[in-house]
């Protein structure tokens, strides 16, 4: 599908999507309550077919955090991004992990990282960090460690 | 504050029901880097594998939120070390793409011609490591002789020979030696004549193949949930091969094939490499005499701003499908860097894939996937 196609087809599944331009892929913000229903219907939909999240990550705007999903089809060959505004204080999302399992360990990435708290994860652990880490997270922008990191 | 990892320190602990608890690594000879696997074993039977991670976790994400669009594309050779060019191909595409920069022919081919060499030299440490983790010492020795050779020619035209850091945004840091193109043709004849060792030594092996055959069995539909990409997606009979599905440089006017087996298990996963290294063959003699004259380099400004918003590039290196995420504020350094490493998905189905196999059956099964710890670390 172009661009054009999947703005008519998404805002016939989630009409409240709004779209954010530039880009070369098709962003979309979606409401954190709704985006369960929103990517099972994206991954379930005969004509989107999205299987393939090949990208999750987060972003600090220090205001707020932005959950941003990458995914393609890989029958279609389409892509989207697919993005969430979260609290910066009490960041809560639900799980996409049972819908792309590939979500699991980046989740648990993001968890750390960013101390955003995905609800039902299966296996919500630090992966990466050291245990007993009590520090912030580090990938937050106001994340200083004055004995460990060499300012650049 | 953080729900914890609970590491087994005690090395004869037992799980439920007796289960046995193996930890592998972080310093072990068959994970190549500092792995650490937490393995539950019911008898000889693999109940669970779950990998630790962060050993040699350096925050290169952090690290270029403060370094320049010139500087940042550096530190990615350090990530997956066994394709650095490709890492920096990856980055110096996305900033070109920030910038809408036309890079010179001259340069794209140059850079597909030092990708594609990468590629056959990581292949090469991998067949040779992964042999020698099932025993067998003699292949090593036989791919490091054609490595080597590769190495001499980016130490010859780069200046180094594992992280050459030799893309730069607009083209290549400097122009070809002039005995660049000599070398890889000698080095072309030396492979051809060498390449049948590689089945006469290893892929024929009745050993070999009974320990590689129906071990590590990955579904197509579980390769693409868990995102799995490059040589371990393409056993697997799903097409993900970047430089096919979004071709980038000149990968769209080559004549190579994609490779894909249908095996879905350990051997199949062998074959696939092995079977890439001769299409990258296939690439660099289409290319090595017509390298185009002209400029290397596009005339870029010495200190580069990216517009504001979000670029995304991603490219076939030797172990899959890299991302690289940049979104810029307008600055002179990016606001957030994400790399999508391919390693780190390859590594989430390891799981899936040893569950309910033998402990003798993991060695071989993370042979095949591939693994580069840095990479996946970051």
């Amino acid at each position: 599908m172009t661009i054009e196609e999947l703005k008519i087809k998404l805002t016939e599944l989630q009409p409240s999507v709004t779209y954010e331009e530039g880009g070369e892929f098709i962003n979309i913000n979606v409401g954190a309550a709704d985006l369960l229903s929103f990517m099972q219907q994206l991954r379930k939909d005969s004509s989107l077919f999205f299987d393939y999240l090949f990208c999750l990550t987060c972003l600090d705007w220090k205001t707020h955090l932005t959950m941003v999903y990458h995914l393609t089809s890989t029958q279609y060959r389409h892509n989207m991004v697919v993005k969430v505004k979260l609290d910066r204080g009490n960041p809560e999302i639900e799980t996409v992990s049972h819908i792309w399992r590939t979500a699991e360990f980046h989740e648990r990435e993001v968890y750390e990282m960013f101390g955003v708290n995905f609800l039902n994860h299966p296996d919500l652990r630090l992966l990466i960090l050291p245990d007993g880490w009590e520090g912030k997270n580090p990938l937050r922008k106001d994340f200083e460690d004055p004995v460990n990191m060499i300012k650049l | 504050m953080y729900r914890e990892t609970e590491i087994v320190k005690d090395f004869t602990a037992t799980g439920e029901g007796g289960d046995m608890i193996i930890n592998v690594g972080p310093q072990h000879p068959a994970t190549h880097g500092v792995l650490h696997l937490v393995i539950t074993l019911n008898g000889e039977t693999i109940k669970k594998v779950e990998p630790h991670l962060g050993y040699i976790h350096r925050s290169i994400e952090k690290m270029c939120e403060s370094l320049s669009y010139r500087q940042f594309i550096y530190v990615t050779s350090r990530m997956d070390y066994l394709s650095a060019h490709i890492n920096n191909h990856a980055c110096a595409l996305c900033v070109e793409k920030g910038l809408q920069v036309e890079i010179p022919e001259r340069a794209k081919v140059i850079r597909v011609l030092m990708d594609e060499l990468t590629r056959i030299a990581s292949h090469e440490l991998w067949w040779g490591a992964m042999a020698m983790d099932l025993g067998a010492f003699t292949p090593f020795f036989h791919a490091f002789r054609e490595r080597e050779t590769i190495n001499d020619i980016m130490e010859e035209t780069c200046g180094a020979r594992l992280t050459m850091n030799y893309m730069v945004p607009g083209g290549v840091m400097q122009d070809i030696h002039p005995n660049f193109q000599k070398r890889v043709k000698d080095f072309l004849q030396l492979y051809k004549r060498k390449i049948h060792e590689y089945d006469e030594l290893v892929t024929g092996n009745v050993i070999f193949q009974n320990r590689m055959k129906g071990v590590g069995i990955l579904s197509a539909e579980d390769a693409i949930s868990y995102g799995c990409t490059g040589p371990v997606a393409r056993g697997s009979a799903v097409s993900c091969d970047v430089r096919k599905v979004y071709p980038y440089e000149i990968y769209d006017k080559l004549e190579f094939d994609e490779i894909l087996e249908t095996g879905c298990d350990s051997f199949a996963r062998y074959l696939i490499r092995i079977r890439e290294m001769n299409q990258s063959i296939r690439i660099i003699e289409q290319l090595i005499d017509n390298i185009p004259t002209g400029d290397f380099q596009a005339k870029t400004k010495a200190v580069l701003k990216l517009p504001k918003g979000e670029f995304y590039t991603r490219v076939e290196t030797a172990r899959g499908e890299l991302g690289v995420y940049i979104v810029s504020e307008g600055g002179t350094t990016p606001y957030r860097i994400k790399f999508r490493s391919p390693g780190f998905s390859n590594l989430s189905v390891l799981d899936k894939i040893a569950r309910g196999g033998k402990i003798g059956d993991l060695i071989a099964m993370m042979g095949t996937l591939d693994l580069v710890i840095p990479d996946i670390d970051r």
